[in-house]
């Protein structure tokens, strides 16, 4: 397997505070890569590392290529959707326009196909389409911001807490539907969650940060069961 | 905190059915781009009209509005361009009204100087004014933070009073006459209507404000460049995020909206009455700001509909209403602001910002 995404050493700051210590962890081509950590771990910061949206130290590697110094607007041409936290939905825009904004950077005119795809897999999306994201729901704004970011046909996709502020029955829904695009696009996905039992469900492999520091990783069929993991995580 | 309730629930409303009919969705599309504004805009007009009509004879009041109607399109284009720096970068451009005085002095360089045809000489003036506005925004307004207002709104009043001096040392004081784009002979060129004499060079500013307003949603809303500027508006960091430009996409906005300043600071002097002189742009300028805030500050539509109803009051307060005058009257038509966005703080178009979590 080839790695897609390296991360050595990171270390990042707000200013004069320190948030990330000297960070490793690294993704594979088509996998799903998990990171749990409780609030404050710094898991927003790290996936926002990697897109350069605070001042980092480090290695960070995509394809090969070192992501440092690039500026975000680069990264996300080089391959790399950000679903950010909040979602970041275009509020005045119409579901469609979002969808069209998200593949902004593609040169073929035709892009129908990938609209009907996204409508497939997301309906109330399609339902919506001429309406303003600013009037969906959490959880459709969490669809619309997945899909967009899958408009630009990405080699990868970073999450960032997707199930935050969503009931539990649309976070249900939600992950499935983001294991179908990974059943069925094979896309590689870095995702920052709270949420454990429902992260394991997608998860290939999971890294655990806390204050800032990766303190355990591997399978996530080996994290789920460890003690630690179990009571700190999943609460039994 | 009952409005922002309020506009929820029926934002929540139009988005629960969709396709209910044709006259229901044209309602419903009217409500859209501000339904509850034109209505309260109409109810207005036509009470104060009444009462004007009541006071001095329907012939005075339709001259007088034929006049507000020219100035008050006049306001909406100088407005248009404030609210697209507005929308784009959250910020007001105070050098708005210097840059379109500096580049209509351009025009008239062009046209009485180098002797080449007005219109030509405009679209010049127009093309160099977004160059210029291309080169500011690179090396003065990039190099901040676009979420950090202040700094940038700073730069601008100092490019204001810079382009202010610099007319008056290259320019002078004295007034200048500009050449009309259009037919502008007192004697000749006008039609009659109902005992008012329409200008063909009213007429032309009506024409020449109402295409460009339509190009400029055209262009925003069927373009690429136009959904770019779009989406930087709505929200900055996902543009980023999706790998647009935001740089330069606002760079786009600096010079179509100088490009429109231009085309209005010519306008502003094309029916013969006004001159050109270095501070020929305040007076629309001030009454445009009042325009572009009553229409709501980020709506092109609001904008140009603002445009008509400050140009409206100005003439007609200062018109009927004597002891006011022409002293007072920008007074009075900022006090009128001030109420309207008592009533309504976003403006008559102006968007509630609602947005569900």
């Amino acid at each position: 397997m080839t790695r897609l995404l390296e991360v050595e050493q990171l270390s990042a700051s707000y200013g004069p505070v320190q948030v990330l210590h000297g960070l490793d962890l690294h993704v594979d081509e088509g996998e799903v890569a998990v990171v749990l950590g409780a609030n404050g771990a710094g898991k927003t910061t790290t996936i926002r590392s990697i897109c350069q949206m605070v001042s980092t130290n480090g290695v960070l590697r995509f394809e090969g290529a070192s992501l440092a110094g690039m500026s975000t607007t680069d990264i996300a041409r080089a391959g790399i959707a950000h679903v950010p936290q909040g979602r970041g939905t275009f509020a005045d825009l119409t579901v469609e326009e979002n969808l069209e904004v998200g593949a902004f950077r593609l040169k073929d005119k035709d892009l129908r196909a990938d609209y009907e795809r996204w409508y497939g897999i997301f309906p109330r999306l399609g339902e919506r389409r001429r309406q303003l994201a600013g009037s969906l729901s959490g959880g459709e704004q969490q669809m619309l911001a997945i899909a967009r970011a899958m408009m630009s046909r990405p080699k990868m996709l970073l999450l960032d807490e997707p199930s935050l502020g969503l009931a539990p029955i649309i976070v249900q829904d939600l992950f499935q539907r983001l294991r179908t695009i990974k059943d069925d696009q094979g896309v590689t996905m870095l995702i920052v969650e709270q949420n454990a039992s429902i992260a394991f469900g997608i998860a290939d492999r999971a890294y655990v940060l806390e204050a800032g520091e990766i303190v355990l990783e591997g399978s996530a069929s080996e994290l789920k069961n460890n003690d630690a993991v179990r009571r700190a995580y999943l609460g039994y | 905190m009952t409005t922002l309730q309020e506009t929820a629930l029926e934002g929540a409303g139009t988005a629960r059915f969709d396709s209910v009919g044709m006259a229901e969705r044209l309602r419903r599309r009217i409500e859209e781009i501000g339904g509850r504004g034109l209505a309260v805009t109409a109810a207005l007009v036509v009470l104060s009209s009444i009462a004007f009509i009541v006071k001095d004879g329907p012939k005075i009041y339709w001259i007088r509005f034929l006049d507000a109607l020219a100035n008050g399109f006049i306001y909406g284009a100088v407005a248009l361009a404030l609210v697209l720096i507005y929308k784009a970068t959250g910020i007001i451009n105070f050098a708005q009204g210097s840059m379109a005085m500096f580049f209509t002095f351009i025009a008239w360089v062009l046209a009485r100087e180098q002797g080449l045809p007005v219109w030509i000489s405009i679209v010049l003036a127009m093309a160099l004014s977004s160059v210029f506005a291309a080169v500011f925004e690179r090396v003065f307004i990039r190099p901040f933070d676009p979420s950090n207002h202040l700094p940038i709104t700073m730069i601008t009043i100092a490019l204001l009073s810079i382009i202010d001096g610099l007319a008056m040392l290259i320019w002078f004081a004295d007034p200048k006459s500009f050449p009309s784009p259009f037919p502008a002979d007192p004697k000749k060129d006008y039609v009659d209507v109902f005992g008012a004499r329409i200008f063909y060079a009213t007429m032309g500013i009506w024409v020449t404000v109402i295409v460009m307003t339509a190009t400029l949603t055209l262009l925003l809303s069927k373009t690429k460049i136009g959904l770019a500027f779009r989406a930087v508006s709505s929200n900055l960091e996902s543009s980023r995020l999706v790998g647009i430009s935001v740089g330069r996409t606002l760079q786009f906005g600096w010079a179509l909206a100088a490009a429109i300043g231009t085309l209005s600071g010519c306008l502003v002097l094309s029916d013969t009455k006004t001159y050109l002189d270095p501070s020929f742009m305040a007076k629309a300028l001030v009454f445009a700001f009042a325009a572009a805030t009553i229409g709501g500050l980020d709506s092109l539509v609001g904008a140009v509909v603002g445009g008509l109803l400050v140009g409206q009051l100005q003439t007609m307060v200062g018109g009927y209403i004597t002891f006011i005058g022409s002293d007072l009257v920008l007074a009075v038509s900022l006090l009128v602001v001030i109420i309207v966005l008592l009533v309504r703080p976003n403006g008559l178009f102006g968007k509630v910002r609602v947005e569900r979590v």
